[in-house]
């Protein structure tokens, strides 16, 4: 299958590796992966922080983008976060009609219903949990909001991970309680995120975890950067790292 | 009709709810009356026991009910239909009250229902009432208001009681004393309650028998009674509150006088529209199957309760909200709590950092739609950012509210009635459009992205070599940023693909 990734900003600029290793995986199981370099960011950051006027640019950029993409014989689109395609696929097009562009928001629709997220695209496209990959560490899960509330994608990373070979793969207690971060909500309401932040890890930890994985590099750079102020000795790996992996 | 209640006429808002009067407002932002609470460990510790038990509670008795999603979806849409047809179920809502016995009279705002509500009680010469368990007299500040005037409002629930005894505010919907452990319920009691036994243990069983005996009186002597009601049946002009400690039936009984205060949004077209809220609510919010008393009452019935009734219909800021498509829709919250029982946000800062009686995931939204938006720095704008987003209240939610989406809307209505008002962006407002004017292109992106890899060099251990500036030293203070790689995706695919067709 001919599938574009979608980077996501925060991975084209900050976590090249996940994206390197989404591109990996997808191309050891045989397919076909093209990088629409017009692409730039979902425009989730302004619209959660109330800059709707100035999402909705982006979110046309995003369209004509992926529009094109899928006009030259992508069937799929897929991004290793479940918040930007969770923007995607609920913003977008409320965000067009916000704006009164109905047209934008139809098109918008459209290129929502043909954009998922790894796992998803992993488990419910290609039909594969599988992947051929290898990780012997110990691993916790965090199952990010967006993707379990907003996307639905349920245990479907985890069928992912269990097929690893060599992972020793350890239950994150409270798993489904929100890390912190929020996006702006980091910074705006500092004092609660660390607090949310300081349970997350206190979970981590009690797993005797080496590894901390999930399915959005946000979620893991902000779980992760208290980890690694803390000199905890955890690490952050987003679980397409972890599927690319053959070590 | 002395009050708006026009159907909106597109977004033309009605008159927003008078924050100088009641309880809608607190007098600092969330953030910064959220540092205060994240540092009492006390409260901290009492909170994540309290939420985590209810929250258990209610996921074991909402997983049984095989048809629960449905039930969801009546409830929303029972609530949409009415919200549609709103002056309609009011005036018939009114006239079946009336022509049973009650008297309706109608409140625009905070300070006209204490009006309203004090002539009542004057009329009746008493210098006391005693009171159910309301949100809506907790909104409008009735106790303040009477206590004012001379008369002793008692509350009767025994979290309100504690409350009230103890100076202090509530800080929860369904369970106002949630910030309190059991032990400084023993130190209130002690100190405060009247002909207490000194030798009073912290035992709940031993301080519910305290309050006991300090209530009984109470409810044998008052003549006159103040209660909120959960629906009001417009078909029948039945009023409905659901309890848990027998209070309400108490004083919706004994009393010679019955004044209800109630937000016109909390009528049902039909009698049969209580099958599914008496299904979802005591679900949601106690975690039990079905609540101990419901108790309903139809305008007055001569020698059985009360011979007079007086029903006061409390606008205050929701014809304001109803005029908003998404405002319209926190006006459907049947105040079960379930949402602040399992909102991270909550459950580290408790009630009293929102300002607001209405805390939580509802009431950071509820409040803003209510009193306005205004663009500036006040407390009220500040609660739509007090959310990571994450999602848990919509998940609960009985009747279906997307909170997050409404948390959104807000934000947006924030910094838009900024802009309005203010002819310099904010510093954030600036950053944002500089961020979308970069990201509108991949030429600039890609060379913004590139210039970003540099960055790396300007971070030692985690943090950066020059200190961030406010907001972003929120992340610094407690996370270390991560270190950019030597070259973005973008350079890397053109890099090594970018000859491929």
């Amino acid at each position: 299958m001919r599938i574009a990734l979608f980077v996501t900003c925060l991975g084209d600029v900050l976590f090249p590796d996940v994206a390197r290793a989404t591109v990996a995986v997808l191309e050891r199981l045989g397919h076909d992966v093209v990088f629409p370099e017009a692409q730039t960011c979902c425009g989730q950051m302004h619209t959660n922080t109330g800059y709707q006027h100035d999402a909705v640019g982006l979110v046309r950029h995003h369209v004509d983008v992926f529009e094109q993409a899928m006009a030259r014989g992508c069937e799929a689109v897929v991004a290793p976060s479940g918040s930007c395609v969770g923007s995607v696929r609920h913003q977008h097009a409320a965000v067009a009609r916000r704006s009164g562009d109905e047209a934008l928001a139809v098109r918008a629709e459209a290129v929502a219903a043909r954009t998922f997220e790894l796992s998803e695209l992993l488990v419910d496209v290609l039909g594969v949990t599988d992947v051929g990959a290898a990780y012997p560490h110990r691993v916790t899960y965090h199952p990010t909001c967006h993707s379990l509330r907003l996307l639905g994608v349920g245990d479907r990373p985890l069928q992912l991970l269990r097929a690893v070979r060599g992972i020793d793969l350890v239950e994150l207690p409270a798993a489904d309680s929100c890390c912190g971060f929020g996006g702006t909500f980091s910074v705006k309401n500092a004092d609660t995120s660390t607090a949310m932040l300081a349970d997350k890890m206190s979970a981590v930890l009690a797993t005797d975890a080496e590894v901390v994985t999930a399915g959005d590099a946000s979620c893991l750079m902000h779980i992760g950067g208290g980890l690694s102020r803390l000199r905890t000795g955890v690490r952050p790996v987003h679980l397409a790292e972890i599927l690319a992996s053959t070590a | 009709m002395s009050t708006f209640l026009g159907m909106p006429q597109g977004r033309v808002p009605g008159p927003a709810a008078d924050t100088a009067v009641g309880q809608l407002t607190g007098d600092r932002p969330f953030p910064a009356a959220a540092r205060d609470a994240l540092g009492n460990t006390q409260l901290r510790r009492n909170l994540a026991h309290a939420t985590s038990t209810i929250r258990a509670k209610r996921a074991a008795v909402v997983g049984e009910v095989p048809d629960w999603e449905a039930l969801r979806e009546a409830g929303s849409a029972i609530k949409a239909d009415t919200m549609a047809r709103l002056p309609e179920l009011l005036e018939q809502l009114e006239a079946n009250v009336t022509a049973r016995g009650g008297t309706v009279h109608w409140a625009r705002d905070a300070a006209e229902a204490n009006r309203i509500v004090l002539d009542l009680v004057r009329a009746t010469g008493e210098n006391e009432v005693v009171k159910v368990k309301s949100m809506a007299t907790q909104e409008i500040g009735l106790n303040e208001a009477l206590e004012g005037a001379g008369i002793t409002a008692h509350e009767t629930d025994l979290a309100e009681l504690i409350v009230q005894l103890g100076h202090d505010k509530p800080s929860h919907i369904l369970v106002p004393a949630i910030h309190r452990g059991r032990s400084e319920i023993r130190e209130i009691f002690a100190r405060e309650m009247p002909g207490v036994d000194p030798g009073l243990t912290d035992e709940p069983a031993v301080l519910a028998a305290a309050a006991r005996t300090h209530l009984r009186e109470v409810f044998l002597r008052a003549k006159v009674a103040v209660s909120g009601a959960n629906f009001g049946v417009a078909e029948t002009g039945t009023l409905t509150v659901v309890e848990s400690e027998g209070n309400g039936r108490m004083c919706l009984t004994l009393p010679e006088t019955l004044i209800t205060v109630m937000g016109i949004e909390k009528v049902v077209p039909t009698w049969r529209d209580l099958e599914v809220f008496l299904q979802l609510l005591p679900r949601s919010s106690t975690g039990e199957r079905m609540n101990p008393y419901t108790s309903s009452w139809a305008g007055v019935t001569p020698g059985d309760g009360p011979q007079e009734f007086h029903l006061v219909l409390l606008d205050n800021g929701r014809t304001r909200a109803l005029a908003d498509d998404l405002g319209r829709t926190a006006l459907h919250c049947i105040r079960c709590s379930a949402c602040l029982n399992v909102c991270p946000v909550y459950e580290r800062t408790g009630g009293h950092a929102y300002g607001s009686v209405y805390p939580g995931p509802i009431g950071a939204v509820l409040t803003p739609f209510l009193t306005g938006i205004t663009g500036g720095s006040d407390p009220n704008d500040s609660l739509p950012y007090a959310s990571s987003l994450c999602g848990a209240c919509y998940d609960v939610c009985p009747v279906k509210i997307n909170i997050p989406d409404l948390l959104v809307e807000l934000r947006a209505e924030h910094t838009e009635a900024h802009a309005a008002r203010h002819r310099l962006p904010t510093s954030e407002a600036a950053a944002m459009k500089a961020a979308a004017w970069v990201m509108a292109d991949p030429k600039r992106f890609a060379r913004v992205g590139r210039a970003a890899t540099r960055g790396r060099h300007g971070i030692r251990q985690g943090k950066p070599v020059l200190p961030l500036p406010p907001p972003l030293s929120g992340w610094t203070a407690s996370r270390d940023v991560p270190s950019p790689p030597a070259e973005t995706f973008r350079d890397w695919w053109a890099r090594t693909r970018g000859d491929r067709p």
